[in-house]
């Protein structure tokens, strides 16, 4: 039966003399193109502005502020650089073991996970594709596991008692007498997160700059031999680096960002904010101990804006040595 | 030539050069994956042998004990475990599902669309590939609770969605389709949406693929929503119920429960990966930032 199901509808007469003589011609004026276009843009640009931009501005008023969380915020003394003032001044632990504990953590994690994945990704675009396959997952399975459950493998390894697993190494060895407290004496904490995070750093960077190296184009390295390049380090300095800049630099990028993403570990392995005796502490867990175990959001959101420019600095250092200058 | 035959990129067949590669990266990527089959095999022991002294790395009597107490027991406000799980899941695909959608849709954009802001918009997405959102927790919890979506089930979704990671790949992988294809369709009267679906979408497939691994991975096993944005236990997620998990069960009879968690977050992980791996590859390769 091929009845038409669908009948127009009759408008009330008044209805449909106000469609076609206003919003027809109304929508006939409109740039389709253009409507469709920002159409496309406009979901993506309302939540990168809702959860991205107005976060990091409201981070930067708040940071001028005093802001208790259940008071308005309000503009605190020294003209609103209050905060600043007492971060830089006033707060020992900061002072004394966030800041260089973290300067610490990220110089080693950053640019070593990076030079770490960049050594991987080379040595692994050296042998066959079928083992390179397995090999490549082997080293990627550590970065998808994800916090909580890196945080469950590393503390029942390192383990306090004598069940633990490296302590009952150790013990084996005759290295040591009686277990050690990796997790909870505050001196192994920083070795032990900076090995952690250093051993889940082959992520989506690594991934980058390996399919970067399989792109390069083979004849690049004929000329090059042809112009008398000797060695391995020339080359991978004169041509598979710079054959691949843009990927390093994603690699550079992601490898910053993971570094400072990564501040959680060192909870995660004490199991307590703050970390024994602050040897952990990191940026990102000060704040969280500001922010969301003392309420005071102000002084928080200044130690955000400082871990911001941190990472911003960081970055452009990253741009000017790989980014592509025209 | 005889140098240049060792210094293959890619190579073919195998060559005694490569001999002094396998021999470093086959103990390397071995002792990667051991702690995790150590965590692995931890999650079949008995108790009996989780008390075991010395410890044994790998199990010896496996049993699905632990499984069967991780899926009995319950939090401390009586929410069962399967409860964290379901909404694990549904949180899971509702993102990945969503975040495909706004990421292709903004990367043809602002690929393949000729507009005013189009170069600002895409160096605005690209500074913020280094945004670490975990240091603007605090105004993100205030825009969240602003919105009205705190302790709304859609927190654990909406503030995650924008993701310029993601944008940035799959952008960068709709600049290699051909203008002329998309003209083409054009002229054959297809509107945007046709486009998208029928052309733009299955040509960049596997930067999508892409995108839906690094967004699971991420929200899979994110426990800042939970922790942050939502207080009835009975809408909070899996990562998050394994997070207190782990903190709250001290002691071997807890690293059983901890570890057969972790084998049950880290599977879906693992599988979706290795299926989708040759898509991740491919998009890789155009990841490149100038």
């Amino acid at each position: 039966m091929a009845t038409k199901l669908v009948r127009p509808i009759k408008l009330p007469v008044k209805l449909q003399g106000l469609i076609d003589n206003h919003l027809k011609p109304a929508w006939e004026k409109v740039d389709k193109e253009k409507a469709s276009t920002w159409l496309l843009l406009s979901p993506y640009i309302f939540l990168f502005t809702a959860f991205i931009v107005i976060p990091v501005l409201v981070a930067m008023f708040l940071s001028f502020t005093y802001f208790n969380v259940i008071e308005a915020p309000r503009i605190s003394d020294l003209y609103g650089l209050y905060n600043y003032i007492m971060i830089l001044t006033q707060d020992e632990v900061f002072l004394r073991y966030v800041l260089p504990n973290t300067l610490q953590y990220a110089l080693i994690t950053g640019p070593g996970g990076y030079a770490l994945s960049f050594l991987m990704a080379w040595m692994l675009s050296q042998i066959q594709a079928g083992p390179r396959k397995f090999v490549a997952l082997a080293l990627y399975t550590p970065s998808m596991l994800g916090g909580v459950f890196i945080g469950v493998i590393w503390r029942t390894l390192f383990s306090g008692d004598k069940s633990g697993y490296v302590n009952s190494i150790f013990l084996d060895l005759g290295l040591i007498n009686t277990p050690i407290d990796f997790l909870q004496s505050g001196n192994y904490l920083m070795d032990i997160m900076i090995f952690v995070t250093l051993w889940s750093s082959m992520g989506i960077g690594f991934l980058s700059m390996l399919a970067g190296i399989l792109n390069i184009n083979r004849e690049m390295y004929e000329a090059a031999y042809i112009d008398g390049i000797k060695n391995r380090m020339q080359e991978i300095f004169y041509i598979t680096i710079p054959s691949m800049k843009p990927q390093m630099l994603f690699g550079a990028v992601m490898a910053i960002v993971g570094a400072f993403n990564a501040g959680g570990i060192g909870v995660a392995l004490a199991g307590s904010n703050p970390t024994p005796q602050y040897s952990g502490q990191l940026i990102v867990n000060h704040i969280d101990d500001y922010g969301f175990i003392r309420y005071e959001m102000g002084y928080a959101a200044a130690l955000s804006v400082i871990l911001l420019l941190i990472i911003l600095l960081f970055s452009r250092v990253a741009y000017r040595l790989f980014g592509e200058r025209d | 030539m005889a140098s240049f035959l060792g210094t293959q990129i890619n190579p073919k067949s195998f060559h005694r050069s490569q001999f002094k590669f396998y021999a470093l990266l086959v103990p390397l990527s071995i002792f990667m994956i051991l702690p995790v089959i150590y965590v692995v095999s931890q999650a079949f022991k008995p108790l009996s042998e989780l008390f075991l002294f010395p410890p044994r790395f790998f199990v010896e009597n496996p049993t699905l004990e632990n499984f069967a107490r991780l899926f009995r027991t319950a939090s401390g406000t009586g929410v069962p475990m399967t409860r964290y799980l379901f909404n694990s899941i549904i949180i899971t695909t509702l993102t990945i599902f969503l975040t495909i959608l706004i990421t292709l849709m903004t990367g043809y954009a602002l690929s393949k669309k000729r507009f005013k802001a189009k170069k600002a918009l895409f160096s605005i997405n690209q500074t913020a590939l280094m945004f670490v959102a975990t240091a603007v927790a605090i105004p993100r919890y205030i825009v969240v609770t602003g919105l009205g979506l705190s302790n709304n089930f859609f927190a654990h979704i909406i503030p995650y969605l924008a993701m310029p990671v993601g944008l940035f790949l799959v952008k960068q992988f709709i600049d290699q389709v051909p203008d002329e294809l998309i003209e083409a369709a054009k002229i054959d009267g297809a509107n945007d949406w046709h486009i998208l679906t029928k052309i733009v979408g299955p040509l960049v497939k596997p930067a999508l693929a892409t995108v839906a691994i690094l967004s699971f991975q991420f929200i899979w096993n994110s426990t800042e929503s939970s922790a942050i944005y939502i207080i009835d236990e009975t809408k909070k997620t899996f990562a998050f119920y394994m997070a207190t998990l782990t903190s709250s069960t001290a002691g071997p009879a807890g690293v059983g429960i901890s570890a057969a968690a972790g084998l049950v977050m880290f599977l879906p992980n693992l599988i979706i990966f290795v299926v989708m791996q040759s898509n991740v590859m491919d998009t890789m390769s155009h990841s490149g930032i100038k």
